[in-house]
């Protein structure tokens, strides 16, 4: 016998994963900007206490020009920065929710195809080829337009957009994994497919969707500000979108009623954008090992 | 480390050759002051395990080091320098007086072009000929790499063509120019065994025919006794042992060199022989001991081993050097001496 | 040639009723190209406490031969018997349970050890699929398995990453190891290994057998490591099985031509093999797995061949005694 080895200590262990993010500049940009927007809306309630569509100032205000609305009023006199703050709580909540549907539909379809082959994975990708064929903002319209407008059937819309990406995703994903060692070897040690797939599968598919997904809230969040913008929002609450679309009117003039939401819109999706970049990097197990 | 004495210059000359890397702002040494030379028509065996140097030591020679790798040291290419050599002046080198053959044959292949077209533009490169000039010389050297029918396979792509037949599609390139130096870093490895036989013996052909040195990268003591002159073992970087492939099988000296010679399963043991073991493992590149590297694996190390790193010296003819402070008082190895068939 | 087993007593009784029985398997693949018999009719056997070594060069259908053996690839015909139990058919419920007494070790653990687990969870993984022993227990069981294979006992709780080839290797072995099983599959254990660790695993794997007394079917490519670590060699060649021999009688006396070039070809310090390979010219055209040579597959490249081999295809019979077997109508 040997007798006990010494393990290489030279071999660094890989820094935590938020120490890996916070390396790169750019996602802590990304950072730095969701957590402004989330903190907006997070504070909105205590900020702006009350309903954002109140009309509670003089109509069509500059920003600056009346301390108690720092970024102005809009046509009927509603607090600019009230309906930001709130329209970021109703934004970022639309987007993640959307996302988590798509999520659930997705990697389950995705994996179990990947995962058992065969007539199963020819029936689930004919479905999933069906819906990447319905162009998504079309067919998210249009289940809007028939449901009815509300938060509810705006999420479930495009949750059901969302998910085609991500199962083909997860299927490659899987199929890789599928025919290599470590399933193999799973299976040899008498392991169960759930176990196989809860346990080894999934969380060594976790990097690529995690990236996916914060892609898709940003995607979220733009198709939720178009919905609104076309007049397609839920009526009761107020959105960035709205207020573009609000602002449309008025553009020439007061050019900032729609430029204030519309900036926030780009801050919110470059934000997302960023930090998906980031996570990218940060969870790619072999860069973190070398 | 100086180039040995012997009639007729060496055709190569290395002498104390270091090459470093950056790696995040620290500067790692991975090869110490290596230094060695191969004459016209021998095989130079360089012998190490993973992460020796061996593959890194190739690529200096060529100057095909990574972007972040420095070299210094002198390295002589029939009597002139070419370490310092850059862009233009070492590509004209490169093919022509030396050249490289790699593990995997497809790094060196292009899969969108025939094998006959390649050759030709390895020829049209570096020498003014016509196409059709080029056309026959890549025909006779298919041929003389022992491809069968070469007017056909001219026309193939390398995908058609097996790892061994590429592999030999390879070394006709690199021989198109009929170089001084043939470098061949762990040519046969990813071939199947009886494969590797052939094109190794064919390595062996050619360098008879032509003259030419040979410098075999290889981790595999099989390959080094039938296929080299002389051997350069190295370990962590260094040399530890150089001498006749002859020699050092019959009486390796070197603790490292000998454990490696005896951890080969033999043919014809006993059933169930424990093979001599090296335990531990090869230090990583920033965390090398201050003497001796090979000292925490060492049977015979003692305290002056693990303080200075021992120098390459002459034992016997001057062509036998150890880097061994205590090899003289090593007992013989316990096996019966090792006799390189003819 | 014998030692003394604590388990078995004198070992490995080549006479004894085998641990595994191979008859006649058959594994094959449909792709664009057209089917390929990567197993074409296989037999063989492995005692208890043996060690058969499975050698032959790239696309030969050995990697294949294990993974089916494990049931990893469908055979498309063919019985698999563990001690008397056919495994070929059997639903997978059933076959769970069989999967205890045969384990496999992969040529790559790196790969096989999934990189998030600590090197103890992995390990001790086998014990809960199948609920043995309390968590106590296992982590008894694990740390004597890292001690077993001279792993430092603060190892369980590190990753595999932190590890150098040849311990991710033992880490491997260990998992295999844990549920103590009759058969372990080695599927070139240390062809990714430096030779000086290539040696600690070889010698630890003889421990391991010595003390446990459980088989191995060692594949490899690498002839040498086959030699010194087999009982008896088997030696395939695209997808059949060209000769099986006790050890000391395969390199003694080799009876099938391709079993003699390929032992000629491996270099050594030790033989004349250089003298020997000269004439001996083999064409390099490895025949294409979707159309293999009719008859005996090795006769376009044997030097012997003869009408017969082109048509008729050689079965595997006794040579010299039973134990030595070769499928060749001129040996």
């Amino acid at each position: 016998m040997t007798g006990t080895l010494t393990i290489s200590a030279a071999r660094p262990r890989p820094a935590g994963l938020v120490a890996r993010l916070i390396r790169r500049p750019s996602a802590v940009v990304g950072l730095a900007l969701l957590g402004l927007v989330a903190g907006a809306g997070l504070a909105a309630p205590v900020l702006y206490p009350g309903d954002p569509l109140d009309m509670i100032g003089a109509p069509l205000q500059w920003p600056g020009m009346d301390p108690a609305f720092p970024l102005g009023t809009d046509m009927l006199g509603r607090d600019i920065a009230a309906g930001i703050t709130h329209g970021a709580r109703i934004s970022l909540m639309i987007g993640a929710v959307a996302t988590l549907v798509a999520l659930v539909i997705g990697v389950g379809i995705g994996a179990g195809a990947g995962y058992y082959g065969g007539r199963v994975e020819a029936a689930l990708m004919r479905l999933t080829e069906l819906f990447q064929t319905i162009p998504p903002f079309l067919f998210t319209l249009a289940i809007v337009a028939v449901l009815q407008p509300s938060i509810p059937t705006i999420v479930l819309a495009i949750g059901l957009t969302g998910w085609p990406g991500l199962a083909r995703l997860v299927r490659a994903e899987v199929l890789r994994l599928r025919d290599g060692e470590l399933v193999q070897a799973s299976i040899v040690i008498g392991a169960s497919d759930a176990r196989i797939i809860g346990l080894h599968i999934l969380p060594n598919v976790l990097a690529p969707v995690v990236v996916s997904a914060s892609i898709l809230v940003a995607n979220a969040i733009l198709t939720e500000s178009s919905l609104a913008f076309l007049g397609l929002g839920d009526p009761n609450v107020v959105s960035w979108g709205g207020m573009v679309g609000a602002g449309r009117e008025v553009i020439r003039t007061d050019w900032f009623v729609a430029a204030a939401p519309g900036l926030a819109i780009v801050a919110a999706v470059l934000a997302l954008n960023l930090l998906g970049d980031g996570l990218n990097d940060a969870l790619d197990l072999k860069r973190a090992l070398r | 480390m100086s180039a040995e004495t012997r009639t007729g210059a060496p055709v190569l000359e290395v002498d104390d050759l270091r090459i470093s890397f950056r790696e995040r702002a620290a500067e790692r040494a991975a090869v110490h002051g290596l230094g060695f030379s191969v004459e016209a028509g021998e095989t130079l065996a360089i012998v190490g395990e993973s992460g020796c140097g061996k593959s890194l030591t190739a690529f200096a020679l060529l100057g095909l080091l990574p972007g972040n790798a420095r070299a210094s040291g002198r390295v002589r290419l029939e009597g002139r320098d070419i370490l310092g050599l850059e862009g233009e002046a070492m590509r004209r080198l490169r093919g022509t007086r030396i050249a490289m053959i790699f593990q995997e044959p497809m790094t060196a292949l292009n899969p969108v072009l025939t094998i006959g077209a390649q050759i030709v533009e390895a020829i049209r490169e570096h020498e003014a000929v016509s196409a059709a000039d080029a056309r026959t010389r890549t025909l006779s050297l298919l041929a003389r790499v022992r491809i069968p029918d070469p007017e056909r396979r001219f026309g193939e792509y390398p995908h058609r063509l097996s790892g061994g037949m590429r592999q030999r599609v390879v070394i006709a390139m690199a021989l198109a120019c009929a170089p001084a130096v043939l470098v061949a870093d762990e040519p046969t490895t990813a071939l199947d065994v009886t494969v590797q036989a052939e094109i190794l013996d064919l390595i062996d052909d050619l360098r008879r025919e032509t003259g030419m040195a040979v410098v075999l990268i290889t981790h595999d003591l099989g390959l080094v006794a039938e296929h080299a002159d002389r051997v350069l073992v190295m370990y962590a970087g260094r040399a530890v042992e150089a001498g006749s492939a002859a020699a050092l099988f019959a009486a390796p000296r070197h603790p490292y060199t000998r454990a490696l010679v005896a951890a080969r399963p033999r043919p014809g043991s006993a059933l169930r022989q424990r093979l001599v073991e090296i335990p531990g493992q090869v230090p990583p590149l920033g965390a090398m001991p201050p003497g001796c590297a090979f000292a925490p694996r060492c049977p015979a190390a003692e305290a002056p081993c693990r303080e200075t790193p021992p120098p390459l010296q002459s034992v016997g003819t001057a062509a036998e050097r150890v880097a061994c402070l205590r090899w003289k008082d090593l007992r013989a190895p316990d096996q019966s001496p090792v006799r390189l068939g003819a | 040639m014998l030692r003394t087993n604590p388990l078995y007593g004198s070992a490995p009784d080549l006479e004894a009723r085998p641990l595994l029985t191979v008859t006649d398997l058959a594994v094959q693949y449909r792709t664009a190209g057209g089917t390929v018999r990567a197993v074409d009719g296989v037999s063989l056997e492995v005692h208890p406490g043996e060690t058969l070594g499975l050698v032959g060069e790239s696309g030969c259908g050995k990697s294949t031969l294990g993974r089916a053996i494990l049931r990893l690839v469908e055979p498309s015909r063919g019985s698999i018997r563990l001690d008397g139990r056919e495994l070929v058919g059997l639903p997978r419920r059933a076959l769970r349970g069989e999967r205890r007494r045969l384990q496999m070790v992969f040529q790559d653990s790196g790969a096989a050890l999934d990189p998030r687990w600590t090197v103890g969870r992995l390990i001790e993984e086998p014990l809960r699929v199948y609920g043995i022993g309390g968590r106590a227990e296992r982590r008894d069981r694990v740390a004597r398995l890292l001690a077993d294979m001279g792993l430092p006992p603060d190892a369980a709780a590190r990753h595999p990453h932190a590890f150098s080839g040849g311990q991710r290797q033992r880490i491997g072995i260990a998992r295999a190891l844990v549920l103590d099983p009759d058969l372990v599959v080695c599927d070139e254990p240390v062809s990714a290994l430096d030779v000086s660790i290539q040696a600690q695993i070889l010698n630890l794997l003889q421990d391991l057998q010595e003390r446990r007394g459980v088989a191995f079917l060692f594949i490899s490519h690498d002839l040498s490591v086959v030699e010194h670590v087999s009982d008896r060699v088997a030696v395939m060649y695209l997808g059949r099985i060209v000769e099986t021999a006790p050890r000391d009688a395969l390199w003694r006396a080799p009876a099938h031509p391709y079993t003699r070039t390929l032992l000629a070809a491996v270099p050594s310090p030790e033989r004349q093999a250089r003298r020997a390979r000269r004439g001996v010219n083999l064409p390099d055209a490895l025949p294409s797995p979707y159309a293999p040579p009719s008859g005996c597959h090795f006769h376009p490249r044997c030097p012997l061949a003869v009408e017969r081999c082109r048509s008729e295809v050689p079965a595997l019979r006794a040579f010299s005694g039973t134990a030595h077997r070769v499928a060749c109508h001129l040996a």
